[in-house]
């Protein structure tokens, strides 16, 4: 047994727990999950059943937990986890997995399946088996500040110009700030006008905010390749600056792993509860929606739908705040089938979008979303999540379909009037 | 060995052995899956009604929406021979005696020609699961001897317990003890193989139920 595959079986070992084990006792090989998987659905082939990505971690419990396979391995009969078994399994457990949760949410034993492909990728990315993109986009988050190698005079570059755009300064380090907004890399390069929406919710809402210039950057590509070490420093430095900055509530960004990392994993990572609160930015604009701190003008008329980000949604609780939104400046939004809790992923979440070799795949896993919106023929795609953005835009215009993405909060950020706007600086 | 000493061993030694492995074997994996625990859950939760282990355990027991027409044969299939196998295990008059006999416990039970009903309809519906089972891709790749081991194990009680009713195929004896057999295999087999979910779904309902009721997500 080579030096990295004892490694990655040791983390296996010990990444096993009572309900991993009760998973793999329930699991009946009914094939539910096989239908709930893009992977699956699109391509037909059985090897992207949910269930069979975790064989691996299967084996290793059997033989490691229980007496029968412990026995089994005494007498020579257990087939051993190798090397080239891991090599080959990074296809299923990374480019044809986004961690998007359908399976879980099928199964008729009530089988988490994607909390324990959370937990193979620990073993994988401990035995050198996680691919080379999402390895690079974790190594440069920790050692450079983010995955996309923004460092802070980028950001403060774009602060400057969405200052001068909008006229509404961007504060920096502010100590006592009731939120500290973060931002993902996409964000920085690719949206933004992310930023100014930010500036003006919040000169509306009458609330103060603050960027930090240690943690700007939310996204956690540790946690996608399933390196808790390196996940631990990348959440740690956000843990840092919002305790350093005395905020009340930390902003995950438009981003689905983001607000997972953060919001569902940060705490469990460094190991204590956090002292601040973490908020999703639609879930903050929800808030602001309910207690009348938004106010907007004038409706999009053209058609919309939203495409609601696995990790918001289905694994994260948000629901229904983005629907609301919706209705307040979409005259015509129309649902997708299967939106909301059962909404089928874009196809490159879970870090699988960092996959060069995964392209093909997930163009071919894409056609769940073409179906989904030829069903309803929107004019504009809404979402909110920079990841699955540039995914969906990927996707669209490799099919040549002419629908525009955009983000939730610029949206309705664009829906703010002047007037108020004045009113509130 | 003649067909009465058959009988008198299945139903004597044979049934003490089998019981005391399925009850022992049980307790015994029951400690071995939940006695491995979990790590506290630190993240803030977020209360959301109907979003626990409990509903769950529940809820699960119904498609979600939009999964029946992805493969109504397992659906169909598997709710008819669970309910057929409940019933005809628990509700036939003869095994409802036996549990009598063994612990003082009764209750009322089905009409014999209903549970013959329930049997027939049982086993047509277990053999439509395999053929499933071996037609769709998905489940074939999936199935390995375990899979083919613990189908049979699971139909063989109920085609036997039919046949000694009807006194078909072999005389009475013979086919009762066979049936009594057959019931000893499926005992002994349970605690082991995947026919453990018996148990097992009621924890992984209760797991997955409870880790996403934190997040506040009803699944």
């Amino acid at each position: 047994m080579s030096a990295t595959l004892e490694k990655g079986v040791r983390v296996l070992k010990e990444v096993i727990d009572a309900p991993i084990a009760s998973y793999f006792n329930s699991c009946v090989h009914c094939g539910l999950c096989a239908e709930a998987c893009l992977f699956y659905t699109e391509t037909g082939d059985p090897k992207y059943t949910p269930i069979h990505k975790l064989e691996p971690l299967r084996r290793v419990y059997e033989q490691e937990y229980t007496w029968l396979g412990r026995l089994a391995k005494a007498v020579g009969l257990a087939k051993p986890v190798t090397d080239a078994e891991l090599h080959e399994w990074q296809e299923l457990v990374y480019n044809s997995c986004t961690l998007c949760g359908r399976c879980s949410v099928v199964c008729p034993v009530g089988n988490d399946i994607v909390y324990m492909v959370r937990k193979l990728r620990e073993g994988m990315s401990a035995s050198g088996n996680a691919p080379d993109g999402i390895k690079g986009a974790a190594n440069r988050t920790v050692t450079i500040g983010s995955p996309m190698g923004v460092k802070l005079p980028a950001v403060k570059a774009q602060m400057k110009h969405v200052e001068e755009d909008y006229g509404i300064p961007i504060p920096l380090d502010a100590e006592g700030a009731e939120y500290m907004v973060m931002l993902s890399s996409m964000e920085i390069i690719n949206f933004p006008e992310y930023l100014g929406a930010i500036a003006k919710i919040m000169r509306q809402a009458g609330k103060t905010w603050t960027l930090c210039s240690t943690a700007f950057e939310a996204t956690n590509a540790g946690m996608q390749i399933g390196n808790s070490d390196l996940a631990r420093v990348i959440v740690s430095r956000i843990v840092d600056g919002a305790e350093r900055l005395k905020v009340k509530c930390v902003i995950s960004p438009e981003c689905g792993h983001a607000y997972t990392a953060l919001r569902w994993e940060g705490a469990n990572l460094i190991g204590r509860p956090f002292t601040f609160q973490v908020k999703h930015i639609i879930e903050v604009l929800g808030e602001f929606q309910e207690q009348g701190l938004l106010k907007t003008e004038g409706m999009e008329t053209d058609r919309l739908t939203f495409h609601d980000p696995c990790q918001l949604a289905r694994r994260g609780g948000v629901i229904q705040q983005q629907r609301r939104l919706m209705k307040q400046i979409a005259a015509d939004f129309v649902e997708m089938p299967d939106a909301g809790f059962m909404n089928w992923c874009c196809g490159g979440g879970g870090g699988a979008s960092a996959i060069e070799e995964g392209e093909e795949l997930r163009l071919e896993a894409f056609k769940k979303k073409k179906s989904q919106l030829e069903a309803v023929k929107p004019d504009r795609l809404v979402t909110a999540c920079a990841n699955c953005r540039i995914v969906l835009e990927e996707g669209l215009e490799h099919y040549q379909m002419d629908i525009p993405v955009i983000g939730l909060t610029e949206t309705i950020a664009e829906h703010i009037p002047d007037s108020v706007d004045k009113e509130g600086a | 060995m003649n067909e009465l000493q058959f009988l008198t061993w299945v139903r004597g030694p044979g049934l003490d052995a089998a019981v005391a492995i399925f009850l022992l074997g049980t307790v015994w994996r029951l400690i071995e899956i939940y006695g491995l625990g979990r790590k506290k859950d630190l993240a803030a939760p977020r209360l959301t009604p109907g979003a626990s282990g409990w509903h769950t355990i529940v809820r699960r027991s119904v498609p979600p929406e939009g999964m029946f027409k992805q493969s109504p044969v397992t659906y169909v299939g598997g709710y008819v021979f669970h309910i057929g196998l409940a019933a005809i295990v628990f509700l036939f008059a003869p095994h409802i005696k036996l549990v009598e006999g063994l612990v003082g416990l009764s209750w009322p039970g089905l009409p014999s020609q209903i549970v013959d009903l329930v049997s027939v309809v049982t086993l047509a519906a277990m053999v439509v699961v395999l053929v499933d089972r071996i037609k769709r891709p998905v489940k074939r790749f999936l199935s390995g001897f375990e899979d083919w081991f613990t189908w049979a194990v699971t139909f063989l009680p109920v085609l036997t317990g039919w046949l000694a009713v009807q006194h078909l195929l072999l005389p009475y004896t013979t086919m009762l003890a066979l049936h009594i057999l057959s019931v000893e295999v499926l005992l002994v087999t349970l605690p082991f193989t995947k026919l453990f979910h018996a148990f097992t779904v009621f924890g992984s309902r209760w797991y997955n139920g409870t880790v996403n009721g934190h997040k506040g997500v009803p699944v």
